[in-house]
């Protein structure tokens, strides 16, 4: 743990991706294939569950600290962080320090969820009273389920393939799926070169970045593929050694969520794997994405669920076949292939292939992505056909060209103070529409604002504040920002009648007073338009 | 009965003897317990603070303002009242302001920390009846190290970036913390100590009252670059200015109180937070309490509301909030 956190450290004390890599490659090279296996869990996120509920670790930190509870609750609005305000929290103690290893902590998370509340506040006292610095920070982060390392997957990657002097796209591979580090070895999970890996095991996901230019620079229409982006799950079927596995982008193996899908392991041949966008389908279109969240969260899905929800996968692309790897075969080639394999009438209720859209050019292509809600998809995704099927986000073959989101003037109404690095610091908004002469709370949003303009807000909140109410602050209704978000549904849980999918700030319209504002009608109208 | 202080419109107010402690609107007598510019406000008809402090009145309000200087300890008879000036350890010259009336005394901290920093005249507690005390971190979760133990953090960062053959620059406020940085670096003589102007003016200053600091200006004509190794010492609004191009390959670090939270850190996207305060923790507020004796405490800029709570209900004094509009400056600039 003690090398570990130094880098932690390393990492968290620079902003430079160089030396962010740099310092991983190092700690490769110095400890032992078992840390190093906990060490890469940890910085891809593949982290503990929390063990322990929050509200016990509060009630122990503060008896440990000596505080009451209210003044713990007030230290952790103004730290913006659990793990951390228990550190900060912990007395400084007499004694000795102890480093345990990474594997001892891991093991720890484990067993704490099987203990009883005293054997669990008794293993947290000893950990929160021997643990000291970035450790005991490290400790509480993973105990609240919120560790994460600044670096991006990529970049681990990039480390260990110069540690391992492999190349990415393998490493990238090898640590697809999921993968428990108390039941792995460091030389499972990295076979020697040339080891086939287990058959459960996804490619890394090819994605796209949006759209950065004009479409008219990326040349010729033609020389690219034209798909309707769909709202639903990315995911990857993977039909091996006679079994079907369906993983997410998350990687999270899907495959009892999906019954549909059961009937391909009779129906597909050995070694296909597909990717595609998992989707709520009835009646020749998709269904709205909300409804595919209710079903994916249930253990146990009725069969009037099923009837009701049924999904599909729109298959886009092919990337293994008849057990070959095909994914640097251009993508004309692998689509041709997908259709050859997928167009079987016996198929075409669960799986159905990504349309081909047509436009003579690029305006065209432009009209039907202004109007892309109208036809049940968020945009276009424009893929060239000459190319390979990518690892990561990469720029240049794949784009995603979204429809521009809704928008509506609204009036800050409450400011809370933020979380990590925005702790301390007004940056979560409540926003409100006129409903006659009151203003009727319907979104919050915390992003879209520069440092520069959350700066001069939250200064401007601390001095219009009209009422405090724990860590949430009520300010004078005065300033008007432009709200997007991607869709509208009917909702009975908020004041405002309306429930709206990802709101953020578009603009601070300085330019505008809180009197012209939209209002609650011009939410109504929209839902009415576009609700799902 | 009317309270020997109170807050108006104008700062704090003392009607027997009719002056102000660090208002912060213009008035006739202002008592100033330091030279930070959130309590030293310009417009005032005169000025009466401690020695120290004069020589910064006059680099920032100018020269032609009424200043009456004392010592700490001295007797200053108003209408009856007596006032007099006790170091509160935050910068050179700080002053906590003792108000005595009839038996009952008032003491109003200004900034202050009981921690010394080697430089500033170190904290004396005053006990009295009555203590408006500010509470800039007043909350558990700062717990702040001696700032010896910070100088040789800082001093071992600064050999570190040498080593790896680039500047440090340390950004702290021109005011009070970069004299007690500097003061710890009088040894470092082979290696070049530069100064931002916000900084060398404050030094020039005090050099007045007999203060000299180690530094060179970095003047800003002709523009020159840092040296390689040295150290530099910047206002935190240098960061991202034109200015920081002249500091060649470069590390950052901010010193404050505020770089004990994480984020607010990485908020700031330095390379390292050196938790260096000139104002008392949680403990350090607490210990003052004690020190002074005070029955009736008055909590002023800062965690106000959740310190006057803890000391009402955990430690049974009746505590109530004083609204002023002191800022916290330690991000600030002069």
């Amino acid at each position: 743990m003690r090398v570990f956190a130094q880098l932690f450290e390393a990492i968290d004390s620079s902003t430079k991706t160089s030396r962010k890599v740099a310092a991983m490659v190092d700690y490769f090279d110095r400890v032992s294939d078992e840390e190093k296996l906990f060490a890469v869990a940890l910085l891809i996120g593949n982290k503990p569950k929390r063990p322990v509920a929050t509200t016990s670790l509060r009630e122990w930190a503060s008896a440990l600290a000596g505080i009451p509870s209210w003044l713990f609750e007030e230290s952790y609005y103004a730290v913006g962080d659990l793990g951390e305000t228990l550190t900060l929290l912990m007395p400084q103690q007499s004694r000795p320090e102890e480093t345990p290893t990474l594997k001892a902590v891991f093991a720890t998370m484990t067993a704490l969820r099987k203990y009883s509340p005293m054997e669990q506040r008794e293993t947290l006292y000893t950990f929160w009273t021997t643990l000291r610095g970035t450790a005991l920070f490290l400790f509480n982060k993973m105990l609240t389920g919120s560790l994460r390392v600044g670096v991006s997957r990529k970049l681990v990657i990039n480390a260990l393939a110069r540690h391992l002097d492999r190349d990415e796209a393998t490493v990238a591979h090898q640590l697809m799926g999921k993968w428990d580090p108390l039941t792995t070895r460091f030389t499972d999970l990295f076979p020697q070169q040339g080891t086939a890996l287990p058959h459960h095991i996804p490619y890394p996901f090819y994605l796209a970045y949006a759209l950065d230019r004009e479409p008219a620079d990326l040349g010729d229409i033609n020389n690219w593929l034209l798909e309707k982006k769909l709202d639903g799950i990315r995911g990857q079927l993977i039909r091996r050694n006679g079994e079907l596995f369906i993983w997410s982008r998350g990687e999270d193996l899907l495959t009892d969520k999906f019954p549909e899908f059961g009937p391909l392991t009779t129906l597909l041949p050995d070694g296909t794997v597909i990717d595609g966008e998992i989707i709520p389908w009835k009646d020749g279109h998709p269904l709205p994405f909300a409804r595919m969240q209710t079903r994916i969260g249930r253990k146990n899905l009725s069969a009037k669920m099923l009837q009701e929800v049924p999904l599909v996968m729109v298959c886009f692309d092919l990337l293994e076949y008849e057990g070959r790897d095909i994914r640097h075969e251009p993508l004309l080639i692998r689509r041709a292939q997908l259709a050859a394999l997928i167009d079987n009438p016996a198929l075409q209720r669960i799986l159905l292939r990504s349309e081909e859209m047509a436009f003579p050019d690029w305006q065209a292509a432009a009209d039907f992505r202004e109007r892309a809600r109208q036809f049940h998809c968020e945009g276009l995704m424009l893929k060239q056909w000459q190319s390979a099927y990518g690892v990561g986000r990469r720029k240049g073959d794949w784009w995603k060209w979204k429809a521009d989101p809704f928008s509506i003037d609204a009036v800050m109404i409450y400011a809370q103070s933020g979380h990590g690095r925005r702790a301390n610091l007004y940056t979560d908004y409540t926003f409100a529409v006129w409903d006659g002469d009151t203003l009727v709370p319907f979104a919050k949003a915390y992003s879209g604002l520069t440092d520069t303009e959350i700066k001069s807000l939250d200064r401007w909140i601390k001095q219009n504040t009209v009422e405090k109410f724990g860590p949430v602050r009520r300010v004078k209704p005065v300033h008007v920002f432009e709200i997007g978000f991607e869709g509208v549904q009917a909702s009975n849980r908020h004041k405002s009648g309306v429930a709206l999918r990802f709101p953020r700030m578009l603009r601070w319209r300085l330019d505008k007073t809180a009197a012209e504002a939209n209002t609650k009608d011009d939410l109504l109208d929209l839902l009415r338009l576009y609700g799902q | 009965m009317k309270r020997l202080l109170q807050v108006n419109d104008r700062g704090i107010y003392c009607e027997r003897a009719d002056v102000y402690i660090d208002p912060w609107q213009p008035v006739q007598r202002a008592l100033i317990t330091h030279a930070h510019s959130d309590h030293a406000r310009r417009g005032n008809g005169q000025y009466l603070c401690h020695h120290d402090t004069a020589p910064i009145l006059t680099l920032r309000l100018g020269t032609d303002i009424r200043i009456q200087r004392v010592s700490y300890g001295e007797p200053i008879q108003i209408n009856g009242v007596t006032f007099s000036f006790h170091p509160a350890g935050h910068i050179l010259g700080s002053a906590q302001i003792r108000v005595a009336y009839k038996g009952e005394i008032w003491v109003v901290t200004g900034d202050y920390k009981l921690l010394n920093d080697g430089l500033s005249q170190p904290y004396e507690p005053v006990v009295c009846h009555h203590l408006i005390t500010e509470s800039t971190f007043g909350l558990p979760v700062y717990a702040f190290k001696s700032p010896f133990a910070v100088y040789k953090e800082i001093k071992d960062w600064w050999r570190e970036n040498q080593q790896a053959g680039v500047n440090t620059v340390l950004l702290c406020y021109a005011l009070g913390k970069a004299q007690s940085i500097l003061n710890q670096l009088r040894e470092e003589t082979d290696v070049p100590i530069l100064l931002h102007g916000a900084v060398a003016n404050v030094n020039g200053a005090l050099a007045a009252r007999g203060y000299h600091f180690p530094g060179q200006w970095m003047e800003t004509e002709p523009v020159t670059k840092a040296p390689k190794g040295a150290l530099i010492l910047a206002p935190p609004s240098a960061l991202g200015s034109p200015w920081m191009r002249r500091m060649g390959n470069y590390r950052v670090a901010l010193c404050s109180g505020w770089m004990q939270l994480r984020g607010a850190r990485r908020r700031r996207g330095v390379d390292k937070g050196f938790v260096l305060s000139d104002h008392c923790d949680f403990r350090q507020l607490n210990e003052a309490i004690d020190l002074t004796g005070a029955e009736h405490i008055y909590v002023t800029h800062g965690y106000e509301s959740q310190f006057t709570r803890w000391v009402r209900e955990e430690r049974g004094l009746p505590a109530e909030i004083m609204n002023t509009l002191y800022e916290d400056m330690e991000l600030e600039e002069l």
